[in-house]
C-alpha cells in the first residue's frame, strides 16, 4: 500500500450461506482517483460496496480507509469518516421535499441535539442551491421526492452524495434510467469531482465507462478478472469470454 | 404530512393555530363554569371537570406515542408502563402526605405497609414526602427505563413488530411485578384514599381547578416541545428514519442515538401525563400497566391521525369521549366499538380523523 492509497481491500471474502459473493478480492484506490468497476450481474460489485460501507461484514480479509479498519465500524461512523454512497436502487426520502433531502445529506453535525438546533444559514442554502442547479432539480426543489421520476431520483441521490462532501464516493449504477445527454453530464460531473476526491463507479453502460476515461476493474465471481484502461480490458480474452462476449 | 406542513409558508398554518388556541380557551373555561351556581344554564358539573382533566392527561400520552410512532416509526405497545410509572411516583407522594390520617393512624407508614407488617419505610420510599423529588422521579424513572430498554433494543436493531412485542412484554412484566405485595407498592390495591397535594385538600373545587389547569399547561407545553421538534431538522430526520432507517445511517446519522433521544423524551412525557392523572382520578393500581391500556392509547393516535400532533390530541379526546359515553350507555359494547373503530380507521382513514379535514381543505 503506497501512502496515496485511500481505500484498501485485501483478500476480502464474503460468504452467504456457503455462496462466495466475494472471493479473495483485492482492490486499491488512490487518493483523487476515478475508478470504474464493471462485471456481469452477480459479480459482487454491490456486495463490495456493502463491505466498504459497513452494511455487510466480510468473512475474511482487510478493509481499510486510510488507517481505519472499516470492518470494526458501523454505517454511520463510516459515513461520517468521509465515505458517501449512491445506491443502485435509488432510495430517497419520499415524505420530504427535494430540498429537505439535500439538507438532510448536507455535511453538518449529526447528533439529535445539533439537528434540533440547526438553522439553515446562507452558506448552507447556497450549497444546496448550487447542487440543485447541478442536478437539474431547481424547479422541483419544493416538490416531495415521492413524485419524482426514476431518473430524477437518480439525480437526487447523486445530489445527496455531493452534499455529504465525502472524500471517497461510491457510485452504484448512476446512469440507469438516464437519457444520453444526462449520461454525458454525469460522466463529466464525476470526472470533475475526481482529482480532489476519490470516486469508484460501478456501471454496466460501457459507453459511459469509456467517457469516464479512467482505470477499469473487471469483477467476476467475486474477484478481479482484469484491470487496466478500457481498451485493455475490452480486448482481454478472459473478459471477452465471461462478460463482453455474451 | 407533517414534514411538508413544516416547509409550507405560515399561511396554511395560521388557521390551525387559531383553532388550537380556541380549543385551549374553551377547555380553560370548564373549571370556571364549574364555579357558577348550579341553577345557571352554563354550569358544568364536577364530573365534567375531572373527566376532561383526565382526557387532557391522555392527550399528553397520545402526543408522546405519536412522537415515537407517528414521526419516528417506533411502535411502542408499552407506553402505558411509562404513564403508570409516572402515576406511581406521584401516588407515592400522595400516600406519604396522608400521614397519620390513615385507617391505622401510623405517623409515617401507609396503611398497606402497616397491614403487611413493615417495620419501617423501605429505602426507595425515602424522599417521596417532598413534592419536587416525587415530581422529578415521575419523569426520571420512565425516562431511565426507556433509556435502558431503548439502548438494548435499538443497538441490537430490534425494530417493527419485534419492538412492539418487546414493549408489550415490558408492561406486562411490570404489571405482574406491581401486583406483588412484597414489591412495596401496595400490591393489587395500589394506592388510593389520597388526602391532599401541595397543601390543598383533594376533592375540592380548588384542587380540581388547579390540577385541571396544571394538566392544560402541561399539554400546551408538551405540544410546543413536539411542535418545535417536528419543524426542526430533527423532525425531518425522524420522518426519514421512519421511512428508510438504513438509508439514514448511510448518511452518517446514528439512528440509534436519534431514536433513543425520541424514545426517552416520549417516555418522560408519558410519565408527566401519569403524574397529573393520578391525583385527578384518585387511584393508581397495577391495572394501569395492563397491555390493553397501551394498545388503547395507540388506537387513539391512529384514530386521530398519526404523524400529526393535532391528530394525537383529537384522537385522545374523541375516543375517550366515546368511551365515557358508551361505558355508561352500553358497557358491553365498548371493546367491540374500540376494535371496530380501529379496523375502520385502518381500512378507510389511514390518516385518521385529521386526514378527513385535510382532504376537505383541498
Ligand atoms: N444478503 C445476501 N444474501 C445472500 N446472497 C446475496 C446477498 N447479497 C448478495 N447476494 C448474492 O451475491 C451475489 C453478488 O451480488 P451483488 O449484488 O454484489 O452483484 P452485482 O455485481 O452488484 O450485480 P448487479 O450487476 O446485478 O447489480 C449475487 O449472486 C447475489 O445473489
Ligand atoms: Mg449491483
Amino acid at each position: 500500500m503506497t501512502s496515496s492509497t485511500i481505500l484498501y481491500l485485501d483478500d476480502v471474502s464474503v460468504v452467504f450461506d456457503g455462496f462466495r459473493a466475494l472471493n479473495n478480492l483485492s482492490l486499491f484506490v488512490d487518493q483523487g482517483e476515478l475508478r470504474a468497476i464493471i462485471g456481469p450481474n452477480g459479480a459482487g460489485k454491490t456486495t463490495m460496496m456493502d463491505v466498504i460501507t459497513g452494511k455487510t461484514r466480510p468473512s475474511a480479509g482487510t478493509v481499510k480507509f486510510r488507517d481505519a479498519d472499516l470492518t470494526q465500524l458501523d454505517e454511520a461512523a463510516i459515513a461520517t469518516m468521509g465515505i458517501g454512497r449512491k445506491f443502485q436502487k435509488p432510495t430517497v426520502f419520499d415524505a420530504l421535499t427535494v430540498f429537505e433531502n439535500l439538507e438532510l445529506a448536507l455535511k453538518a453535525p449529526r447528533g439529535p441535539w445539533a439537528c434540533l438546533r440547526w438553522v439553515l444559514g446562507g452558506e448552507a442554502r447556497g450549497r444546496i442551491e448550487t447542487t440543485l442547479e447541478e442536478i437539474g432539480l431547481t424547479a422541483r426543489a419544493h416538490d416531495r421526492a415521492a413524485i419524482l421520476s426514476h431518473g430524477q431520483r437518480q439525480w437526487l441521490e447523486i445530489g445527496m452524495l455531493l452534499m455529504q462532501d465525502p472524500e471517497l464516493l461510491l457510485v452504484d449504477e448512476p446512469v440507469a434510467g438516464m437519457t444520453d445527454q444526462e449520461t454525458e453530464h454525469t460522466a463529466a460531473l464525476l470526472r470533475r469531482i475526481a482529482g480532489t476526491r476519490s470516486v469508484v463507479v460501478v456501471e454496466h453502460d460501457l459507453e459511459f465507462v469509456r467517457a469516464l476515461d479512467c482505470k477499469v476493474t473487471v469483477l467476476c465471481e467475486g474477484s478481479v478478472l482484469s484491470e487496466g484502461d478500457i481498451d485493455h480490458v475490452q480486448n482481454d480474452p478472459k473478459v471477452v469470454e465471461v462478460y463482453l462476449g455474451r | 404530512m407533517s414534514a411538508t406542513t413544516a416547509t409550507l409558508p405560515a399561511m396554511g398554518r395560521l388557521p390551525l393555530r387559531l383553532v388550537l388556541w380556541g380549543a385551549v380557551l374553551v377547555l380553560a373555561l370548564i373549571p370556571l363554569l364549574n364555579q357558577l351556581p348550579e341553577s345557571s344554564a352554563l354550569h358544568v358539573g364536577d364530573f365534567i371537570v375531572t373527566v376532561t382533566g383526565k382526557w387532557i392527561t391522555y392527550a399528553i400520552l397520545a402526543l408522546a406515542i405519536d412522537l415515537a410512532w407517528g414521526y419516528t416509526g417506533i411502535l411502542s405497545l408499552g407506553h402505558g408502563a411509562f404513564f403508570a410509572l409516572g402515576g406511581y411516583a406521584m401516588g407515592m407522594h400522595l400516600m406519604r402526605l396522608i400521614g397519620p390520617r390513615g385507617a391505622y393512624g401510623h405517623p409515617v407508614l401507609p396503611d398497606f405497609m402497616v397491614f403487611l407488617g413493615y417495620p419501617s419505610l423501605p429505602w426507595y420510599w425515602l424522599g417521596f414526602d417532598m413534592f419536587p423529588y416525587a415530581f422529578f422521579m415521575a419523569l426520571f424513572i420512565p425516562g431511565l427505563l426507556a433509556l435502558i430498554v431503548g439502548y438494548l433494543a435499538f443497538r441490537s436493531r430490534i425494530t417493527g413488530v419485534y419492538l412492539s412485542i418487546l414493549t408489550q412484554a415490558l408492561t406486562y412484566a411490570l404489571m405482574l411485578a406491581f401486583f406483588r405485595n412484597d414489591m412495596g407498592f401496595g400490591g393489587n390495591n395500589g394506592f388510593t384514599d389520597f388526602k391532599e397535594l401541595l397543601g390543598m385538600a383533594l376533592n375540592t373545587p380548588l384542587a380540581r381547578a388547579v390540577l385541571f389547569y396544571a394538566s392544560l399547561v402541561a399539554l400546551v407545553g408538551s405540544y410546543w416541545v413536539c411542535q418545535r421538534i417536528s419543524v426542526s431538522k430533527l423532525g425531518r430526520v425522524l420522518v426519514a428514519i421512519r421511512d428508510a432507517e438504513s438509508r439514514v445511517r448511510f448518511l452518517g446519522y446514528s439512528t440509534t442515538q436519534v431514536k433513543l433521544f425520541v424514545f426517552v423524551l416520549s417516555a418522560v412525557l408519558a410519565g408527566l401525563a401519569g403524574a397529573l392523572y393520578v391525583p385527578q382520578v384518585g387511584i393508581i393500581n397495577p391495572g394501569e400497566f395492563s397491555p390493553g391500556n397501551s394498545i388503547e392509547a395507540v388506537i387513539w393516535v391512529a384514530v386521530g391521525g398519526r404523524g400529526t400532533l393535532i391528530g394525537a390530541v383529537v384522537g385522545a379526546f374523541s375516543v375517550n369521549a366515546l368511551k365515557t359515553w358508551l361505558t355508561t350507555a352500553a358497557p358491553d359494547l365498548w371493546l367491540f366499538a374500540l376494535g371496530g373503530l380501529f379496523v375502520a380507521v385502518t381500512l378507510f382513514l389511514p390518516k385518521g380523523l385529521v386526514g378527513l379535514f385535510r382532504k376537505a381543505e383541498k
